[in-house]
């Protein structure tokens, strides 16, 4: 077992995991942070994505020991307070999800999409999703609301 | 119409716990004292099972138990019996037993489970079980698996031949072909494929030891069916065992079948009473999720001088895999042969379909279900005979469209189509994409280089699935109707039970539509449950486009009741006879007067009956339907696909597409579009990425993983264009359903852009998918 400090959503968190625990599993299971979802198991699909000091990664492809004094926002910690964060809200008004369950490493990797990229025009927006899987939307209104969202951002 | 009425397009009132992460899957649920459950499953696809020794797994850390097939001798029973063709054996229905028993005959099936304190230690655990087999040659193949010398998967049945099933006169058939002009032959095949719903499948079975009650959390698109099926295969009944299944991640088919890992958390729940938790990995999803599609046929038209279709002539070789999966032998008769004469004139049909066992994982009903297996054969006929007649392929469909006017329209395929203009949305589709301008689109793909093809697909499909009494004629052994409860509750919220589940599709929200819109009671207050057999009247479930078409009508009845019982009442207030009695806008009034009651009266009396006809009316204001619909509803449309290729490499982007369906009345236009490009991105999938494949011989899957499966990403999918034109379905709410038409309607189209594309460069014939490999290839045979 290891100790590790992690800041998850603003709070500090300090915890004794396994050494082998992926860090999608330290939020899950040992947070109940259960929005951050695991879809696949060779880091393809995306329903897994966090922001991990402001970058968006898949938190089943690293170690919770390799988060160690790292600052993380999950799907639970985007919205301020009540008000949601304009991705999620796009999401909404945009019919951008259906089953829900690629929603959260969707929007994740959408508010990181918009943040590195300035200019977003449809294209760039589907190149940029290659790492997330949607099978229900056929991904034309994710893109519409990823595409709201950069607008309002 | 409202802004949340029917018609509107409603923001979804289930996005808020999504786009939040709070939603509520099986695997995100963690109960008290909870143990983990992980299989052992076979690594090989046709061995004789010698041994299966577990002593060193048992006594690895946190391990609390190890069953195998010793343990347990249940088997999963199937829902359907295909009838038979005159003259052949019945349908042969082998066990599927829940733990592999004597024999192995799929890669993937169960050998044993390791029950443990976490995950890792169970999976630890599992390597430590020793298996002993004797490997035996397999086959992947279903016409391989029919020829003589073939592997025999089941010994007692000869070929591997599991029935044979017919459709439509034979002898007519073939006498029109004799006399015919022209002959088309077309021989395809239906690409096997994974359905790979995002959520991978997760159960927690629980035993209450106190009142003997077992709780059984699962990913199922039929909450009903799977208590009944695990009740059956563990010998339990039914008021003890409670299913629920809240949120779940999509199911397309998938998750509409009772799988052995249910039983088995459930059987074993009762036997340690903790809680069992199983969450599939994708790998095992892979190997254990039901497969769909899998067909080789041998298609053939026949058509006068004029272009007038004659007759059509169908045999298809269908994959069953190892074993019977609970609706596989109804995909490929029931939900395929009787849609292959589709949106056409064609007096003369026969269809000959043969269901065959390989060792391979169970295959059935995926997304359009038979369907797009009958509109791909339909459809590559009817291009193929253009081609053949050289009259021109809109024009011919045209020339062979039944008539608005010509329903209801028997159907060779023994099907009443009831209502639709099958040229209205085939011209639709062609002005949103610009057919004019096509010609010039051509030319400047060629200035780049690219060659540019479009393809048409024009389908019929049943759905609203289906009238019982036809069902069980055709080999079902359920019921299809649906149920629905409606309670108004004391204070004027309304909850509404549905037996039908969402996994994607927006229930909630429409739903509450029709509710608002019926009752005139604010959208906002009114709450949709599904999913949980404790709360929920017996219903069926999600299949085949019918939560509205059927699940719809159920509440409509409800809701009539709650009218006609508030009426009642309203007229006791009143003082008048409930036949004077209007219901509007919330309001119960008198015929031609300004007395009227609210619902909210009406409510307060009904649940405080001081005030009320005690002597001929309950109190309280609730209501349960069931309703059995007359006939399917039968969706049609067009598609139509533009696609370039680069001839150097074979690259292909679809660059345009465009949709006209008539799926009747919509209830909600935001969610009906959605689901039809998801729907079309999933046809996309089957015909230009996705293709399980299978090593002949060894009967591994070779791309059983997302890193070697081509599901389809954002890059892969154009942005479509979506129209409707509504003939309305004459029975229920007059919806026809919306789910499967997309999955149904694209793969042909994409291919006949694709053979479009490619015909100047020699290439006459191409099956699925398009990859850009086999499109290089065949640009390089046709070169020969």
């Amino acid at each position: 077992m290891a100790l590790v400090e992690i800041e998850v959503n603003g709070k500090n968190m300090s915890s004794e995991v396994e050494e082998r625990q992926l860090l999608v599993h330290f939020l899950r299971d040992d947070l109940n942070l259960t929005g951050t979802h695991v879809g696949c198991d060779t880091s393809q699909c995306g329903a897994c994505v966090i922001h991990l000091n402001g970058n968006a990664v898949k938190s089943c492809s690293m170690l919770t020991v390799q988060a160690n004094n790292a600052s993380i926002t999950t799907i639970e910690g985007l919205a301020d307070g009540d008000k949601l964060h304009p991705v999620q809200e796009a999401f909404r008004e945009n019919h951008g999800l259906q089953c829900g369950f690629c929603t959260p490493g969707m929007i994740m990797a959408a508010v990181d999409i918009i943040k590195r990229k300035p200019n977003l025009n449809e294209k760039i927006v589907r190149e940029e999703l290659e790492g997330n899987l949607c099978r229900c939307t056929g991904y034309q209104n994710i893109v519409k609301s990823i595409l709201a969202a950069a607008n309002k951002v | 119409m409202s802004e949340n009425g029917i018609g509107s397009s409603v923001l979804r009132k289930e996005d808020f716990r999504f786009i939040t992460g709070k939603g509520q899957y099986t695997d995100d649920i963690t109960q008290p004292n909870q143990l983990y459950a992980y299989f052992l499953r076979s690594p090989v696809a046709h061995a004789n099972l010698i041994s299966v020794t577990t002593d060193e797994a048992l006594n690895s850390p946190g391990v609390i138990s190890v069953y195998t097939g010793r343990d347990i001798d249940a088997s999963l029973p199937c829902g359907w019996e295909a009838p038979t063709k005159e003259g052949t054996p019945s349908m042969h229905e082998p066990p599927w037993p829940i733990f592999a028993q004597e024999k192995i005959r799929f890669v993937g099936e169960l050998i044993a489970v390791v029950i443990a304190e976490t995950v890792n230690q169970a999976k630890d655990a599992c390597e430590l079980i020793n298996m002993e087999y004797e490997d035996l040659p397999a086959v992947v193949s279903p016409q391989k698996a029919l020829e003589d010398g073939a592997p025999s998967i089941w010994s007692e049945i000869p070929n591997n031949l599991c029935f044979e099933w017919e459709i439509g006169n034979k002898d007519d058939t073939d006498k029109a072909f004799e006399g015919a002009e022209h002959h088309i032959t077309v021989n395809l095949k239906n690409n096997r494929l994974v359905p790979n719903a995002m959520e991978p499948r997760s159960y927690i079975g629980n035993f209450e030891e106190g009142k003997g009650e077992y709780t059984l959390h699962t990913t199922t698109q039929l909450p009903h069916i799977i208590r009944m099926l695990v009740c059956t295969v563990l010998g339990l009944e039914e008021h003890k065992v409670r299913v629920i299944s809240l949120d779940v991640g999509g199911g397309f088919g998938s998750k509409a079948f009772h799988y052995a890992e249910e039983a088995i958390v459930t059987w074993v729940a009762g036997k340690l009473a903790r809680p069992i938790k199983w969450t599939s990995e994708r790998s095992e999803a892979f190997i254990s999720d039901r497969h769909g599609r899998d067909h080789v046929t041998k298609a053939e038209a026949a058509l006068d001088k004029e272009g007038n279709f004659l007759a059509m002539r169908v045999n298809t070789i269908a994959s069953l895999g190892g074993y019977l999966s609970g609706s596989g032998p109804a995909i490929p008769t029931f939900f395929y042969g009787p849609l292959i004469p589709g949106p056409y004139k064609t007096p003369n049909y026969y269809c000959d379909v043969k269901g065959v066992f390989t060792n391979t994982v169970p295959v059935d009903a995926y997304r359009g279900a038979g369907r797009p297996e009958a509109t791909y054969v339909t459809e590559r006929l009817v291009e193929a005979a253009a081609e053949k007649t050289g009259i021109n392929a809109i024009e011919l469909r045209r020339k062979n469209f039944i008539q608005p006017n010509q329903f209801p329209y028997s159907s060779p395929g023994t099907l009443t189509y009831d209502s639709g203009d099958y040229d209205a949305t085939l011209t639709s589709a062609l002005s949103a994409i610009n057919y004019d301008g096509y010609e010039s689109r051509k030319l400047q793909s060629l200035e780049k280089g690219k060659v540019r093809g479009l393809g048409i697909s024009c389908y019929i499909e049943a759905c609203g699935v289906a009238p019982s009494k036809m069902t069980l004629e055709a080999g079902g052994r359920g019921g299809y109707y649906e149920s629905s409860t409606v309670r108004v509750n004391p204070t004027g919220s309304i909850t509404v039970f549905t037996g039908s589940h969402s996994h994607g599709q927006g229930h909630e929200t429409v739903f509450a539509q029709i509710v608002h819109d019926t009752l005139g009671v604010p959208f906002e207050s009114v709450d949709v449950v599904h999913g949980d057999t404790g709360r929920v009247p017996y219903g069926v479930g999600t299949v085949g486009s019918r939560s509205l078409a059927v699940g719809g009508p159920a509440l409509m009845r409800s809701l009539d009741k709650i009218i006609n019982k508030g009426k009642e009442i309203a007229a006791h207030l009143l003082e008048t006879s409930s036949d004077e009695i209007i219901f509007e806008n919330g309001e119960f009034s008198i015929k031609e007067t300004n007395k009227f009651v609210s619902l909210a009266d009406v409510i307060g009396a009904a649940y405080v009956p001081g005030n009320y006809p005690l002597d001929r009316l309950e109190p309280g204001l609730e209501e349960t339907s069931f309703y059995d619909p007359p006939n399917l509803t039968f969706p049609a449309g067009a598609h139509i696909c533009e696609i370039e290729i680069e001839p150097e490499t074979g690259k292909i982007d679809i660059v345009n597409y465009a949709v006209s369906d008539d799926f009747g009345i919509i209830m909600n236009p935001m969610i009906v579009e959605g689901q039809v490009h998801g729907g079309v991105a999933q046809g996309i999938g089957q015909a230009m990425l996705e293709h399980c494949i299978y090593e002949e011989g060894t009967a591994q899957l070779i791309n059983g993983s997302f890193m070697d499966y081509a599901m389809p990403r954002a890059d892969n999918i154009p942005s479509m264009i979506v129209k409707t034109e509504v003939t309305p379905s004459l029975h229920g709410l007059g919806v026809k359903g919306c789910g499967e038409a997309g999955a149904i309607a694209a793969p042909p189209a994409v291919l006949h852009a694709v053979l479009d594309a490619l015909k100047p460069l020699g290439v006459k014939d191409f099956d699925m998918p398009a990859t850009p490999n086999k499109i290089w290839q065949a640009i390089q045979d046709a070169k020969k």
